[in-house]
């Protein structure tokens, strides 16, 4: 007798044995609740801690008073705890209470850095801001898998698709535009995107009409752009000697950004990451709203099934791989256009495989990738935050680097635990041979 | 071919001298058709005579090299489905084309989408499935998601997803393969209204019971040839079969008087839990002994899954305790149990009978690849491998082009023979067999249960557990209906009739509900 699988045994057994992901998670934060109760709120200090919500001086805003705040996230944690172990009944509502504590680490973050600074207070709205601003490259590349993968091809090119983007339109700009013009700086911008366009078609070529490994074709483009920009940097952009200039200006929203105190902060922005919200918004109606869409995702669960109905799942794939380059590339322009003037080696410094894993984060959907973006973007945000306001414990400074990755680990670890088992395109990464 | 059906006769579907070869093998050589206006066409034929390739041209999923292909009289050259969906003609695959995540609505749409300026609009999309729904009598809920649906609610979706697209030429690819018994007859009613509204259906199918329950007219293909046509009045069971396999082909099993021994395999109030933690093996008790086939009938989703792979080892029990030739082997590992000389073929060919990407060979010695004969101090001896599997090759006559081809390119029943040489050679005691020739053509079954009954005669006791009554029936020696976990009644294959099995299965006791 032969057992070629044994999943089937081993699923039967693991129903016994109560360690699922569920309890694991519900232990995780018992033990921080317990930690957050016994431990912390006795030991930091209680008073003139202020949220502000606008730039000093005197700003507007509110005291708080840590230990508190650590005592309620602590209480909330044990009860997540208790009801991952809870009698099934009760069960239903410890998935929502799993969800509500890992979004509480972001409070609880804030508050435990502003208890252990020098410094009583910091501008929560600006900190905010911050972090939408610096999801924006996030997702937009998130938008980019998003549409490579729901079409069925996995692209971990979007690093060097972004970077392709930055390079080529810094280098449009700075040529013909000496990096002053604005009208060119429109003109640049569209060359990024044109550009991205043109580094995924060739991904696309590589992996539909070729059935190339669609890892390798991602690390190929990947390696590809990075010694594309670089010479182009060495050769055209350090030749001219325009090493930076105008970028696009920052604008608000009518109406929105007359609203006191917050309209300044939050609805004021620059052009490219306005268009990442039309960006996102465009991508969810397009594709579970209009017939294409629904064809799209056809192609990345079944594409034979797919075929069976006429549709043409190489031309979809096609299509889909280079939208999400026209994405990716607009990607590239917020980095050398928006959020600097200039282009440097390596620009997008890993841009690309971490709106991946938003795109994860965000089990492929628009606003799910959206979200992890944002949660990536605010920790960045965050961490930067955390190096100006110097945390000390026990007198002892934390270094600045630890500071920085620290809300990264947190994040990853607690919505690992809430956000639970994501499910890729079921056809994603399989080459399609049409039927003869 | 000639015109069955007289003067009255409308073709809506003609094919003429169809060939078609793919590398190394000519699929359908001067193949002719044709279907008329609200008949039901069969087409009969072995695994691999060519059935499923000839619709796929018809279908426009493959283009012929010769031959032509007519539509209501008017020559057609199909480049994709697309062109086929567009001339009336739709296809309910043998392996269903659905997308799973996706609802029952957007699957049925996808490809013909029902839009409200550029968007989707699932509500009268909603509107149209309901309504197709009524009028062929196919319940299904447009917003489920497909996944979640049985195997014969898939199958109405994929009927009316070739119904939404106003197919009036319906090509069912083995349409009966997938539903249990039950679901076979709502099916053939269905079948039936819809020719009834003017439909034209090709059926393709090697089960001769439905040929000829259903069939019309009926076209036999063997080898990627027509071999002959029939209808259904002049045709028996008999004659198509031997028409399909070009021999004779002996249905009943010739078997003689069982020879019962000492008893080898033995359950004791055995529970077994299903995959969500539901005990579906309720306290199993039974007895098999050397030489004799105990035949385990029942309703499929009684425990039978379960209880295979617990005596197997490949699942943990709830309870109770399974000795096999005198010891306790309860929760025992499959590789221990194997050694005893316990041999078993998996219900699931291809989840737990082979590995679809390793070689035939590889494939053959899946169990003993680590014994002596096959390995030397962690080296594999790939010559004896080879060797037996050449042997095992021609001894359980499988058709391939040789012991190292990849047994995914075998055909389902060349697949189930070698896991049936596999399972069969070497020192065996017990056999465990479960669904033993589900799929498989009728020369395949019939060297199958030859197999078997040749190792019940050399002192075997053999477990059989099979969801076809009729393999029950004729291969049984003792005949046990399994009921909702449970043995409900054991009886003598001699005096045993389907009617009072199929009172058992259905309600567990033989005096029946009222």
């Amino acid at each position: 007798m032969t057992t070629v699988e044994h999943a089937a045994g081993a699923s039967g057994a693991s129903g016994r044995v109560g360690l699922d992901r569920q309890s694991i998670t519900g232990l995780v934060f018992g033990l921080l609740g317990i930690a957050l109760l016994a431990g912390v709120a006795p030991a930091i200090s209680g008073s003139g801690r202020r949220f502000n919500f606008e730039p000093p001086p005197d700003p507007a805003g509110i005291g708080f008073h840590p230990p508190t705040w650590v005592i309620a996230i602590g209480v909330l944690f044990l009860l997540t705890a208790v009801l991952g172990f809870a009698p099934p009944e009760a069960r239903r509502w410890a998935s929502p209470a799993r969800l509500l504590s890992a979004l509480a680490v972001i409070p609880l973050l804030l508050v435990l850095s502003l208890a252990l600074s020098d410094n009583p207070s910091t501008n929560i709205v600006n900190l905010f801001n911050e972090s939408l601003v610096l999801a924006t490259p996030l997702a937009l590349g998130a938008t980019t898998g998003l549409w490579c993968e729901r079409s069925g091809i996995i692209n971990i090119g979007i690093e060097g698709t972004m970077l392709a983007g930055a390079g080529i339109g810094y280098m449009t700009y700075a040529t013909i535009g000496d990096a002053q013009s604005t009208g060119w700086l429109w003109f640049s911008i569209l060359i990024s995107v044109l550009a991205g366009g043109l580094v995924a078609a060739l991904l696309a070529v590589l992996s539909i009409r070729f059935g190339v490994n669609q890892i390798v074709g991602g690390v190929v483009i990947n390696l590809f752009a990075l010694g594309l920009t670089g010479f182009l940097r060495s050769e055209v952009i350090v030749k001219t000697g325009i090493t930076t200039g105008v970028g696009t200006s920052e604008f608000g929203l009518p109406l929105l950004s007359e609203i006191p105190v917050i309209g300044d902060q939050l609805f004021r922005g620059k052009p490219i990451y306005w268009m990442m919200y039309l960006v996102v918004i465009g991508t969810w109606l397009v594709m579970f709203r209009t017939p294409w869409g629904l064809r799209v995702r056809s192609c990345g669960e079944n594409p034979h099934a797919a075929e069976t109905l006429g549709v043409n799942v190489v031309r979809i794939r096609y299509q889909s791989v280079i939208l999400g380059g026209l994405i990716a590339g607009l990607a590239g322009a917020w980095f050398s256009m928006e959020s600097q003037t200039r282009f440097e080696d390596n620009m997008t410094n890993a841009a690309g495989f971490i709106a991946l894993a938003a795109l994860i984060f965000g089990k492929w959907t628009p606003w799910g990738a959206f979200g992890g973006a944002l949660l990536f973007g605010f920790s960045r945000a965050l961490g930067t935050r955390l190096q100006f306001l110097g945390v000390e414990v026990s007198g002892f400074e934390i270094p600045s680097e630890f500071l920085q990755a620290l809300p990264f680990v947190v994040t990853l670890v607690v919505v690992a635990g809430a956000v639970g088992r994501s499910i890729p395109p079921a056809a994603a990464g399989q080459p399609f041979q049409r039927s003869k | 071919m000639a015109q069955a059906s007289g003067g009255a006769a409308r073709p809506v579907l003609e094919v003429e001298g169809i060939t078609k070869a793919f590398p190394g093998v000519v699929a359908n050589d001067d193949v002719s058709l044709t279907l008329n206006q609200g008949e039901i066409h069969c087409l009969l034929g072995e695994n691999g005579a060519g059935k499923s390739t000839l619709v796929n041209m018809v279908f426009g999923l493959y283009r012929p090299d010769q031959g032509t292909i007519k539509v209501r009289g008017e020559e057609v050259h199909f480049e994709d489905s697309g062109d086929a969906i567009a001339r009336g003609i739709g296809m309910v695959h043998q392996h269903f084309q659905l997308i799973p995540v996706f609802t029952v609505a957007e699957n049925i749409i996808l490809g013909n989408e029902v839009t409200k300026g550029a968007f989707l609009d699932l509500d009268s999309a909603r509107r149209q499935i309901d309504s197709l729904a009524e009028r062929y009598g196919l319940a299904v809920d447009p917003d489920a998601t497909v996944g979640e649906l049985s195997v014969g609610e898939q199958q109405r979706v994929e009927l009316v997803k070739a119904l939404f697209r106003d197919a009036d030429i319906l090509i069912l690819d083995e349409p009966t393969a997938v539903l249990t018994p039950g679901e076979v007859d709502d099916f053939f009613g269905v079948v039936e209204s819809l020719t009834g509204q003017g439909k034209s259906i090709i059926f393709i199918t090697h089960k001769l019971r439905e040929v000829l329950a259903v069939a019309d007219r009926i076209t036999v293909l063997r080898a990627g040839r027509v071999v002959g046509t029939a209808t259904a009045e002049g045709a028996t069971q008999q004659s198509l079969a031997n028409l399909m396999v070009g021999r004779d082909v002996v249905f009943r099993v010739d078997k003689g008087e069982a020879d019962p021994g000492a008893p080898v395999l033995r359950t004791q109030g055995l529970r077994v839990a299903d995959d969500r933690g539901v005990e579906t093996v309720t306290g199993f008790d039974v007895e098999v002994r050397a030489g004799e086939i105990f035949g385990i009938a029942g309703v499929e989703g009684n425990g039978q899954r379960e209880l295979v792979e617990a005596v197997c080892g490949m699942r943990p029990t709830a309870g109770g305790r399974v000795e096999m030739l005198g010891q306790e082997t309860t929760d025992w590992s499959p590789r221990k149990i194997t050694e005893l000389g316990v041999a078993h073929v998996p219900e699931n060919r291809s989840k737990h009978g082979v590995v679809a990407q390793y070689t035939i060979a590889d494939n053959l010695v899946l169990n003993r690849y680590h014994h002596r004969k096959f390995s030397q101090r962690g080296v594999r001896n790939t010559a004896a491998i080879n060797a037996e599997a050449q042997e095992l090759v021609e001894q359980f006559d499988v058709r391939t082009p040789g012991v190292d081809a990849v047994i995914d390119t075998l055909s389902g029943g060349n697949q189930q023979k070698v896991i049936v040489a596999r399972e069969l050679t070497g020192d065996i005691k017990a056999l465990v067999v479960a669904q033993p020739t589900r799929g498989l053509d009728v020369g395949s079954i019939e060297f199958i249960h030859r197999k078997i009954i040749e190792l019940r005669d050399q002192g075997v006791a053999v477990l059989l557990v099979s969801a076809e009554l009729d393999e029950i029936l004729s291969l049984s020696d003792r005949i046990g209906v399994l009921y909702r976990g449970r043995l409900a009644g054991t009886v003598n294959a001699a005096d045993a009739t389907r009617e009072e099995l199929g009172l058992l299965m259905a309600t567990g006791s033989s005096e029946g509900q009222r």
